[in-house]
């Protein structure tokens, strides 16, 4: 892509010394806490990593658009009119006002409310009213709108990042994107749509939300609630995140960490790998007992598998630093400030082209939608609950340290292997840890950060 | 045989149940259809009034005793969709909201540790009329001030009521909350709208 410009954003250096905030078994409460360090953040984390932008399924024919943010910069996530992905700047070019305020849609061009500039879908500037009025020639390039110079997609996820330096996004995601593939291949196609979301948001540092994402050590105190009422019929009290009860430590699952920030915790292993198994932990669902019994009908013994398909995969797969794959959902994480941050739950559906499903995908999704919601109701919001008690225990501005340790110095307790991915029990803070690192190598680094303009 | 207990059961969350739901709740609210008795109008608006004197007061479990056997409590997360191609914000039958209930007095669910306070404004009662005798359609626009840990802050927008006359009574078979701000993110939506 032409048009690169370089953005000087960096150039003043850190705001503090990493160093002395960030150690193996604790870091400081500033990071949460200090607007400074969060500025650089949207910059050298949120400008210079992969960011999931959106998905493909969201925008599937040319001219369709959808709003987002990169960190905070407002986004139109694009497919132009030649069918090209672009993340482009929701920022006028003549005065800075946002070119378009629908959250989804489709056009070809994006007018300026203010003073009537239009933007073709590609960037480019289209027209400006009574241009005699200008000396300029607007076929300078600075008068198109900015966007994302990388925007790669794999296998529907989009991304953008705004370093150039950054490795290809296969790269970037390296071995996280293993369980990406296993969640999507056990659908029909190996694909799933994207449809409405659970939509939360919570007064804390978005980092804390990260942090949580692969702990599964908070699952049995956080979600009390939640796990009473999933079993409140059950005799034997397995249903849902039961094999948390005890000790979890016990259970055959484990925490991973990829490398780049990513990790993810496995549940799997706690589950028969067999058809129906999945099914068979759910808690109750609307609909479920009738939806069974049609699908049993239907499909005799291939019920089993339709209805692992409306159940909830046991999987957390964090994407550095702000997508998590999680039951059959697509979270996003978004950054508004240094203490307030947009978490949105999307639902997935699943799609046959192929006649798999022998015509009982509608029945499928009905249920499937059901046992998406159960978790942003009586789950989610519990955990967005504490974090924010977590922020109000940070204006304790003495007690300085936020430890995750947990597993640190004790023999043995995980393994790393020849390409550096670490394995562990699933109430281990080292994913933690280790994003940490991650996080400090990126605050110190720097990125080379560009914006592009459309030709 | 009896029919199954809908609150240890889901068999009547069908697929012919959910597209009279989503039939119910379409195009219902037209002048021909506005009940003009002053007396059925009344009704309607004291049972409002306590269903929201319930909630306001923590009754959940009377609150509870207000719906029908078989019901729906669904907050919409779009405009006009249908609840088995999308994700609502709540789509709860009768065990789910009985679980609903069951969770938050557990004690345990920490959005709602402390609780919350509510105070319910409910206005604008407009009854309609359905192509059934024994029902009638409620629509309702709501301000919930809520406080809750040192915070004082809002939920409005307007209510779908899907009433059955008992003769003495009204029985919910459906409440439908339309938020104003459904489409937004939405901070610890862990109240009973």
């Amino acid at each position: 892509m032409t048009g690169l410009r370089s953005i000087d954003g960096t150039a003043s250096g850190p705001a503090w010394d990493y160093d002395k905030l960030v150690f193996e078994d604790r870091v400081h409460r500033v990071l949460y806490t200090d607007p400074r360090i969060f500025d650089e953040e949207m910059t050298r984390i949120f400008g210079a990593v992969w960011v999931y932008l959106g998905h493909e399924s969201q925008i599937p024919a040319p001219n369709d658009f959808v709003a987002t943010r990169m960190g905070r910069r407002p986004l139109i996530l694009v497919r132009d009119s030649e069918g090209v992905l672009r993340a482009l700047y929701n920022r006028c070019t003549h005065r800075g006002s946002t070119v378009c305020r629908e959250a989804r849609g489709s056009a070809k061009s994006f007018q300026c409310g203010y003073h009537g500039w239009t933007f073709l879908n590609t960037g480019k500037l289209n027209g400006v009213p009574w241009p005699d009025g200008y000396a300029d020639n607007f076929d300078d390039e600075k008068f198109n709108l900015a966007q994302v110079p990388r925007v790669e997609s794999y296998r529907g996820f989009v991304f953008g990042t705004l370093n150039l330096d950054a490795p290809p996004l296969i790269d970037y995601l390296g071995g996280v994107a293993g369980p990406l593939d296993e969640w999507l291949d056990r659908h029909p196609g190996g694909k799933v749509v994207l449809c409405e979301a659970n939509r939360l948001k919570f007064k804390g540092n978005w980092k804390l939300l990260y942090d949580n994402s692969a702990d599964g050590y908070h699952v049995v105190f956080s979600h009390r609630s939640l796990l009473a009422m999933e079993n409140r019929f059950d005799e034997d009290g397995d249903k849902g995140m039961a094999f948390y009860k005890s000790n979890p430590d016990n259970a055959p699952m484990y925490v991973r960490y990829f490398g780049n920030g990513h990790h993810f915790k496995d549940k799997r292993p706690n589950v028969e790998d067999r058809p129906g198994a999945l099914w068979e932990i759910e808690g109750p669902h609307p609909g479920m007992e009738h939806f069974e019994a049609s699908l049993r009908q239907r499909l005799g013994d291939k019920a089993d598998r339709a209805l692992d398909l409306a159940s909830s995969e046991p999987v957390n797969i964090n994407v550095f630093p702000n997508l998590h794959i999680l039951g059959n959902h697509i979270q996003v994480s978004t950054p508004v400030s240094v203490d307030e941050t947009d978490t949105t739950w999307y639902g997935t559906a699943v799609v046959d082209e192929d006649g798999d499903l022998e015509g009982t995908v509608d029945a499928i999704n009905a249920l499937r939608m059901r046992t998406q919601e159960s978790f942003p109701n009586f789950g989610e919001v519990d955990d967005l609950v504490n974090f924010e008690q977590i922020q109000v225990g940070f204006q304790a501005e003495e007690d300085e340290w936020v430890y995750m340790h947990r597993g640190l110095g004790i023999p043995d307790r995980f393994q790393v292997d020849d390409d550096g991915v670490i394995t562990g029990p699933p109430t281990d803070e080292v994913f933690m840890r280790e994003h940490m690192r991650e996080w400090k190598r990126l605050m110190t680094a720097e990125p080379r950060i560009a914006i592009a303009r459309a030709v | 045989m009896d029919a199954p207990d809908p609150s240890t059961s889901s068999y009547y969350v069908s697929d012919d149940f959910y597209a009279a739901l989503v039939e119910d709740f379409s195009g219902w609210q037209t002048p021909e259809r506005a009940i003009t008795d002053s007396a059925l109008r009344d009704s309607c608006a004291r049972f409002l009034a306590e269903e929201a004197r319930l909630l306001d007061t923590d009754r959940l479990d009377d609150w509870l005793g207000l719906f029908a056997r078989e019901c729906i409590y669904w907050v919409p997360g779009t405009r006009d969709g249908d609840p088995r191609r999308e994700i609502a914000i709540a789509f709860d039958d009768r065990r789910r909201l009985e679980d609903r209930i069951f969770r938050l007095q557990t004690g345990e669910a920490w959005s709602q540790r402390p609780g919350s306070r509510t105070t319910r404004m409910v206005s604008n009662i407009e009854p309609f009329s359905t192509p059934d005798p024994e029902i009638v359609m409620v629509r309702s626009n709501f301000l919930t001030v809520e406080f809750r840990a040192g915070e004082t802050r809002s939920w409005a927008g307007w209510a779908g009521h899907r009433l059955r006359d008992m003769t003495t009574h009204w029985k919910i078979l459906v409440k439908q909350v339309n938020l104003i701000d459904y489409d937004q993110n939405l901070r610890n939506p862990s109240i009973v709208l």
